[in-house]
């Protein structure tokens, strides 16, 4: 075990992903996340890697999907508006089976919005932005030390099945300053030699395209992806439960939302009221299960996010008409309050 | 008799995936010329761009990337990044190169990437069809512009792209040749050997750009679409050396 | 003397372009007759007479890889 260190969410995120062995990192600056270009850039050379300041985000997603083909461990990260820059990216990504971690520090938005945090890129982040069908591993870190622990976690799923995986945070996460410890990186190996380009001698060339125009075949690739996305369905789906045993009415909230409401049921418990709180750690796969079993017993669930209601779509699904669903929502930037939040509870259980 | 030409074993054993007397085929037959002579085939990563020259993949036995339209690159600066001993073929053609990825080749040779760029400039967008290119002529004719391009008319000028690219830091060399004949076409083998010995001995970004004749979307007969590159293309633009070993070349073409 | 050449022609790779009798300063080469094609309906290149040197610029004109050349 490492020793205690205090540090920014975006440095952290930085730092995991020098341990978790990423050697090629291109960024683009914008609000709030340049601490970790300007860390990749101090650091990530010195300790044998590659940054690159690319011309725009459009450029350096593809500066990942460069550095991905040769089987290097390759980053990007940005805010709202470089990561609508970034979906066809990332769909090329996943149509031509490419490992990569993205980080998305969310803002307000839409538009330029604000630098204000935000949770308004969920859909994005889970419906897919980009084209065609497909999905990535969404995780949403809570704290500056879970951000840290499932950036080294996200390449290793990426390896693992050859496809992207976001990181949604947003600037409260990223700015925030916190104590925290890195652990030691998995050391798994991933064996890329099947389809990685360069150095080839003795054997067949490699192609790697997203790109077939024979009857059949794209859909035959889908079919395949639907597999795959399958399987990370199966495995890959994390979620936190948070005194949801006993509770009378259930928070569902990722990331910074989660810390607020997380705080709500502690000051909530203290007045004698049972509540508790389902935190997806990740948002696709989305833990429905959990949810789904929850709302067997329990009449009202209270879905808090930083927008105007976008997993509330995914809970609703999960729930399927079991109980009663609440919404608190603050959009373009705004963040609940939690005396705002412990009202509208209140009256949740009244009504 | 000796055999003094024989078919470069770097192609599958089948005909280019082109239309007939398309350029690109006997670009394609120049590069791997000069990948076989630097005894490179085991350290080419081939950027296979979005246009008709993304069928490249399936004609050449080489490691092939194959990125998005005009991020071709950004695509070939990770790769380069990742592996700089490899030797990184850009391969690009105008509305790749000229339109939709004008920023990511700007920045590439501008960072100097240590890659050589291959830009096939056929004045035309081949694989769709024939619209307008970046690069199409004044008065040319395609399906987007029926009546001829006409710059007063607000669909720009055609980009002189050696020319644009020669004045930055990063290039190392940078000239215009053509594939319409014979002798053009040993010319262009002797630049693209250029451009590779450039990458081998790490002196930055190199661009070939290859006036190449596109006959199906011009409505010619190839050898008309050749004529077409000798008496209207050079004309516009001119041929040779713009940049060489970082120097820029004082012309007097226009 | 000039010397003596021949070539060989991949029929069923040669797509009938004519750019390489454009390049031969021999008039050495002509296409097939419209109605003799290959597999794939391309008339293809023929040797029409002894005039071949050998020098090779028809096979550099070949966007098909369709020639190989012989010289003495
Ligand atoms: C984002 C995106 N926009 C448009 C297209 C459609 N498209 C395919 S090829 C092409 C033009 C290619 O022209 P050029 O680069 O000149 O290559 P050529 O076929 O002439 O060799 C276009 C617009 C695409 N594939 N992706
Ligand atoms: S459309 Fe034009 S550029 Fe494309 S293969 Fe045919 S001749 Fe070549
Ligand atoms: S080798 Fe020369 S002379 Fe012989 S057919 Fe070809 S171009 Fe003509
Ligand atoms: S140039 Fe090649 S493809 Fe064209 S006619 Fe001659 S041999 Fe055939
Ligand atoms: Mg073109």
């Amino acid at each position: 075990m490492g020793e205690k260190q205090l540090m920014k969410g975006n440095e952290a995120i930085a730092e995991a992903a020098i341990r978790a062995g990423m050697t090629c990192y291109f960024g683009y600056p914008i609000t709030p996340q340049n601490e970790i270009p300007a860390y990749m850039a101090k650091h990530l050379p010195k300790r044998g890697g590659t940054f690159i300041q690319a011309e725009s985000e459009i450029a350096a997603i593809n500066m990942v999907y460069g550095a991905a083909c040769t089987g290097a461990r390759a980053m990007t990260s940005s805010s709202s508006p470089g990561i609508s820059l970034k979906q066809e990216g990332i769909s090329y990504l996943v149509g031509a089976r490419l490992p990569a971690v993205i980080v998305n520090i969310a803002r307000g938005g839409p538009g330029l919005g604000n630098i204000a945090p935000s949770q308004a890129d969920y859909f994005q982040a889970v419906k897919g932005g980009g084209h065609g069908d497909y999905h990535m591993v969404v995780y949403t870190p809570e704290t500056v030390q879970e951000a840290a622990d499932l950036t080294m976690k996200a390449f290793d799923v990426a390896d693992e099945y050859r496809n992207p995986v976001l990181i949604l945070g947003d600037a409260i996460l990223g700015q925030m300053m916190e104590p925290l410890i890195f652990k030691e990186p998995s050391g798994r190996k991933f064996d890329k030699s099947s389809w990685i380009l360069g150095n080839r001698k003795g054997r067949k060339s490699h192609l790697i395209n997203s790109l077939s125009l024979s009857e059949g075949v794209v859909e035959q690739w889908n079919w395949e992806l639907k597999k795959k996305f399958d399987l990370m369905a199966g495995k890959e789906t994390m979620v936190e439960e948070y005194m949801t045993e006993d509770a009378d009415v259930i928070f569902v909230a990722y990331g910074t939302s989660a810390r607020i409401c997380r705080s709500v049921v502690n000051q909530a418990r203290k007045q004698g009221i049972r509540t508790g709180l389902i935190r997806p750690i990740t948002v696709w796969p989305f833990p429905s299960e959990t949810i789904a079993g929850r709302a067997k017993k329990t009449k009202h669930f209270f879905v808090v996010e930083m927008s105007l209601g976008q997993m509330i779509e995914d809970v609703r699904l999960a729930v399927l008409g079991n109980a009663t669903i609440h919404f608190h929502g603050r959009p373009g930037g705004g963040v609940p309050a939690e005396p705002d939040i412990m009202k509208q509870l209140k009256e949740i259980l009244q009504s | 008799m000796k055999k003094v030409y024989e078919r470069n074993n770097i192609a599958f054993d089948m005909p280019s995936p082109y239309c007939p007397g398309c350029g690109h085929g006997v670009i394609h037959r120049l590069v791997i010329d000069a990948i076989k002579e630097n005894r490179q085939e085991d350290n080419t990563i081939f950027m296979a761009p979005v246009g008709c020259s993304i069928l490249s993949y399936t004609y050449l036995d080489l490691d092939v990337c194959q990125p998005a339209h005009g991020r071709t690159p950004a695509a070939a600066t990770g790769i380069k990044r990742a592996l700089p001993d490899s030797l990184v073929i850009l391969y690009q053609g105008d509305g790749d190169l000229a339109a939709i990825g004008t920023a990511e080749i700007i920045h590439a040779a501008n960072r100097g990437e240590n890659i050589t760029a291959i830009f096939v400039n056929n004045a035309i967008y081949g694989m769709t069809g024939g619209q307008m290119a970046p690069t199409t002529l004044v008065g040319q004719t395609a399906t987007t512009c029926p009546y001829g391009r006409n710059p007063k008319d607000g669909q720009g000028y055609p980009i002189r792209v050696c020319e644009l690219l020669q004045s930055l830091g990063g290039v190392t060399y940078a000239a215009r040749t053509s594939v319409h004949s014979a002798p053009n076409v040993l010319k262009t083998k002797k630049a693209i050997q250029t451009g590779i010995e450039n990458q081998m001995a790490k002196k930055g970004f190199s661009i070939i750009e290859i006036l190449s004749a596109c006959p199906v979307n011009w409505g010619m007969t190839p050898e008309k679409a050749n004529q077409f590159v000798a008496n209207e293309m050079i004309d516009y633009y001119p041929l040779g050396d713009f940049k060489k070993d970082g120097k820029i070349i004082q012309r007097s073409d226009h | 003397m000039a010397k003596k050449g021949k070539i060989e022609v991949r029929i069923e790779h040669c797509k009938g372009c004519g750019l390489c009798i454009t390049a031969c300063k021999q008039e050495a080469i002509a296409l097939s007759p419209a109605d003799v094609t290959n597999s794939y309906g391309y008339p293809y290149l023929t040797m029409i007479n002894e005039n071949c040197t050998g020098c090779t610029m028809c096979a550099i004109m070949c966007p098909d890889q369709a020639i190989d050349v012989y010289r003495e």
